[in-house]
This record gives C-alpha cells, structure tokens and sequence, in this order.
C-alpha cells in the first residue's frame, strides 16, 4: 500500500452525479501494482485551470479518500466546498488530473463485529469497507435527501437524515448507538464531519467500544512533507497523512 | 558534476529545509525514493536542542500562486536526530545538510559542536529567522548579530557552514556581507516572507501562530531580486530559492547570481519537483551552450 514515487497524469474516464455529490472515475494503470486499503487517499489537482478560480486558488493539490478501486481505475467522490473541490467536481470526460497516492494509514481488520459510522462527504472514506468486511452493519447521516442519495452506493445502510427526508430523522450517532445496543465485540469505523466523530469517539470511549476515526485535514503535500495537517492526539501533534488518516478512538481526547 | 563548497554534487538543485521529509517520504513512497532521490543534497529541517511540539493547528492558508505556513519548526530536537534521523538521512546517499537554529548564539555554538563529530553531516545550515531574546528582531536581521554568531560558530564546525538568511529586512545583502566577513561559506536565501490569512467567517487571523511564512511562486520574483542583490555585493556561492517550480525558473535563479536552487513548494504539489526541475534546468543549460 506504498505509492509510486511522484505525481502522475491519469485520465478522467467517468463521471456522475450521486445526489449532491460528483463521482469522478480515472484510469490509472499503476493501481493495479499500487491497490488502495480502505480509508487511504490520494492528492489530487487537475492539470488545466488549476488556480483560476475564486480567489486564484486553488493552487495545492487536494486529498480525497479513494471511494473504489477496481482493475486499473480509481474512483473519487467530491463536494463542491471551495475552489479547489469545485475545480474537481467540474471535470470533463477526457481532462486529465495529476494523481499522487496511494497515502496515508488507512483501516486496519476489526476485532469482532465491524460497525460503520459515516457522515456526509465521509462515507467516501468507508465505503470500500462495505466491499472488505463480513457484513458489517452501516449507519449514514446525512443533512438531506439530496445528500442521501449517497447511501445508494451501500448494500444495507442504515440512513439518518437532519430534516428527517429520508430515514431516521436525528443523528447518526443514534444509530450507532442502537447498532452497539446488539451486544457482542465490536470495531467501530467512523469517517465525518468533526462533530459528528467527536461524538463517536465519545460513545466508543463511553462503551469501552474499539473506533477507528478517518480524519480530515487540510493538506499541503499528503506525504508526511509539510507538518501542516497535524492533529492534536495524547501521543503530542500527529500528521494526519503520515500517522493518519486513521486514528485510533483512544489516541484522541476530542476531535476538533 | 558540480562543486558547492567542496562537496561534490550531481546537479545543481536541492530542497529547502522544512519541505520535504525524506523518512516520511520514504514510508509513503519505499525505496524507490533512494532510487531516484530528487536532490543533489538534502537539507534537514530545523533541529534545536530540544524537542519541540511545533505551533496550534491550523498551520496551512492557501493563497494566489502560494501557501502561507506556521508550523513552528517541529523537532526531536538534537538527541533524538542524531540517534534516530541522521542514520537513516545517511542511507539517501546524497550530502546531508543539517539545518539548525539556537535561541542564542551559545547554543548555536552547541549545536554546531554536537554536529562537528558527525561525519554525516557535510554541513551545516544556520536558520537565523529567529527572534534575539534581547531586542525582538530576528537575529538575521541584525548584521552585528548575524556577524557575532557564524564568528561564533565557524571555529566550532570543521566542514562548510551556510547562513540561510532572512528576507525580512530592509537590507538582505549587508546581512549577506555580514556573514561572509564572519567566515560563512555560503548563503542561501530567500527564507518565506512574513504573512498572515485572515478567516473569511470570524476576521481574526487564521493560523494558529497568527503570522506565517508565505512560499510558492507567489513570491518567486521578489526571491530573484534578493538573490540579484546579494550575489553583488558577495563572492562565496549562493543557494537561490523561493517559488521554483520549474526548470527555467531555476536557471533564472542562476542567471542572478546562485551557484545551487533549492525547492520547497514545489515539492508538496509534485513529490519528484526537484528530480524533474533538475531534469529540465540541464535541458535548457544544453540548449543555451549549443
């Protein structure tokens, strides 16, 4: 799960509208030597117009969770949140991107039951987890039926909804909740806005419950370079890209 | 080859201190980074003398053709570099450049001391954006200051010393000359120019060091007006840097008067930067010679 050395140009082959969310497919020869593990990422910058947009940004690269990988493509889901995500997500069929990855620590095996946790654009980051894993039971929040249209791409998701448009209204950490209510060991895996994982890291620490947080960081390399992207962990700052994405629970007094 | 102060080099680019971390580089990338290492030489980030944490997340604001950083110069500090950094740094089979910074000018000397028995460390590299505890002002600032200290420090260090100087000065190249009467073998410049982003939701500044160094080719032009300046008024060799992004912006950089180009940025947007602007810079060397 080690990257080719450098940047490389791959082409866009797909793209499609998932609700509010754009999926973007490339090909990418090398994945096939280079297979992504669930929760890695990858730095990604198209080759053309990148830095005319607002504010003539965006000028680094963005890391994004690799939604799939399958025979020598790779796929990304986006939200358009600045300029540089907007630049993404308005990527043609035929532009090409420059693509670094794959990075970082992603997932590691469960001990028992997997539950997943995932909230808005984060449930890119756990959706190979659904591939990888035994059954795992899926809980998704999202803020409404335009963003949960996201939840199409899991087998058996459990959905919660803000408005309440589609599924439980509420939070998804309710869901949680009644999923570790069904007794036995059980891994969390959580990806989300930080709200929403400080919350989960509360009720693993609350249950004595195993989580694994992917977090998220703005970036200015992905590969340990910069020491832009630290968190605060009980081990001192620590390099979401190098040390992370994946957390454990227990290393973080509050994800902020 | 090229000759920089009696090392001997392969080519003419190296990388800035404090962007590019060839160990963690080497966990996401495998050996095939010493393969095809990106820099004639490598340039450690700052080492103190003790371990430091590093500045309050968040550390990054994105700007037009730049980013602004306040990272706060994490480090194991001196000990745990020499123990557990320096060995590995060895195995990169480039020059090692170990870049350090002392809140005095004592323990400058210190340091330098520490790495004077060091055989892996080819030489030093004097980080003096740094506050004076007496008067506030970075002490690469100060020419007298700039002058005490590398007197202080050549003796102490046997292998060549470089003073990266500061560009948040009115007068970079009286520290330049400074440095050079003290016995500095080398200088290298530009260092990020002071900065701050302000958050667009609240006003108040975004980073959470408040002020920042601001880097990319946001500030290339006024790096190659520095560098133009000092390479007039200096005979030893210059490491020329800041927003080097390609091949004929290290040749600029040349044509005003460096010896070496380092790359900083660059290299967070495209990890082999340096393997390809070295590529390119010889391209266009080979074109100008015919």
């Amino acid at each position: 799960m080690i990257a080719p050395f450098g940047r490389r140009s791959v082409g866009v082959v797909e793209r499609r509208e998932v609700g509010a969310y754009v999926v973007i497919v490339v090909a990418d020869p090398l994945g096939v030597e280079y297979a992504p593990g669930p929760g890695q990422f990858y730095m990604l910058a198209a080759r053309a117009g990148w830095g005319a947009g607002d504010g003539e940004r965006p000028f680094l690269p963005r890391a994004c969770s690799v939604l799939d990988a399958r025979d020598g493509s790779l796929s990304f889901m986006l939200e358009d949140i600045g300029p540089g995500t907007r630049r993404l997500c308005e990527l043609e069929v035929g532009e090409e991107i420059w693509l670094t990855g794959p990075l970082g620590v992603g997932f590691r095996a469960p001990a028992g039951r997997a539950v997943v946790a995932a909230g808005g654009i984060g449930v890119a980051a756990v959706f190979a987890l659904d591939r990888v894993l035994e059954r795992p039971a899926v809980v998704l929040g999202f803020r409404d039926a335009r963003h949960a249209a996201a939840a199409s791409l899991f087998r058996d998701p459990g959905v919660a909804t803000d408005d309440g448009s589609v599924g439980h209204q509420g939070l998804v950490t309710e869901l949680l909740e009644a999923e570790l209510d069904g007794g036995g060991e059980a891994t969390v895996y959580a990806c989300g806005p930080p709200g929403m994982l400080e919350a989960v890291r509360s009720v693993c620490a609350r249950r004595g419950v195993a989580g694994q947080l992917a977090l998220e960081s703005p970036m200015a390399c992905g590969f340990g370079a910069c020491y832009g992207c630290v968190v605060a962990t009980r081990d001192g700052y620590r390099r979401v890209c190098v040390d992370g994405p994946v957390f454990d629970a227990a290393l973080l007094d509050a994800v902020a | 080859m090229v000759e920089f102060c009696g090392l001997r080099l392969a080519h003419r680019v190296i990388n800035g201190s404090g962007t590019f971390d060839a160990l963690a580089a080497r966990r996401c990338f495998g050996d095939e980074l010493i393969r095809s290492f990106p820099f004639a030489a490598f340039v450690s980030k700052t080492i103190t003398l003790g371990p430091r944490e590093g500045n309050p997340p968040p550390r990054l604001w994105e700007t037009p053709a730049g980013m602004i950083n306040s990272i706060g110069l994490p480090n194991r500090g001196l000990a745990g570099y020499l123990e557990r950094d320096l060995p590995e740094l060895m195995e990169l089979g480039v020059p090692v450049i170990t870049n350090v910074m002392g809140s005095t000018i004592e323990e400058f000397a210190e340091l330098a001391g520490a790495l004077a028995g060091e055989p892996g460390v080819a030489a030093i590299e004097l980080n003096v954006s740094c506050p004076n505890v007496r008067t506030g002002l970075d002490i690469g600032a100060d020419p007298r200051e700039l002058g005490a200290l590398v007197e202080r420090v050549r003796p102490v260090f046997p292998r060549p010393v470089i003073v990266k100087l500061t560009p948040n000065t009115a007068d970079v190249a009286a520290a330049a000359v400074a440095a050079e009467a003290a016995g500095a073998d080398a200088v290298s410049l530009i260092n990020t120019l002071r900065a701050m982003g302000i958050d667009p939701r609240g006003g108040r500044p975004w980073l959470g060091g408040r002020f920042g160094g601001l880097s990319g080719p946001a500030i290339r032009a006024v790096a190659l007006a520095q560098v133009a300046a000092v390479a007039g008024r200096i005979e030893i060799p210059i490491v020329g840097m800041g927003g080097v992004s390609r091949g004929r912006d290290a040749a600029d950089f040349l044509a005003a008067g460096a010896t070496l180009v380092a790359v900083g940025t660059e290299s967070f947007r495209d990890p082999a930067a340096g393997a390809r602007i070295a590529r390119e810079l010889t391209e266009i060397s080979s074109q100008n010679a015919g």
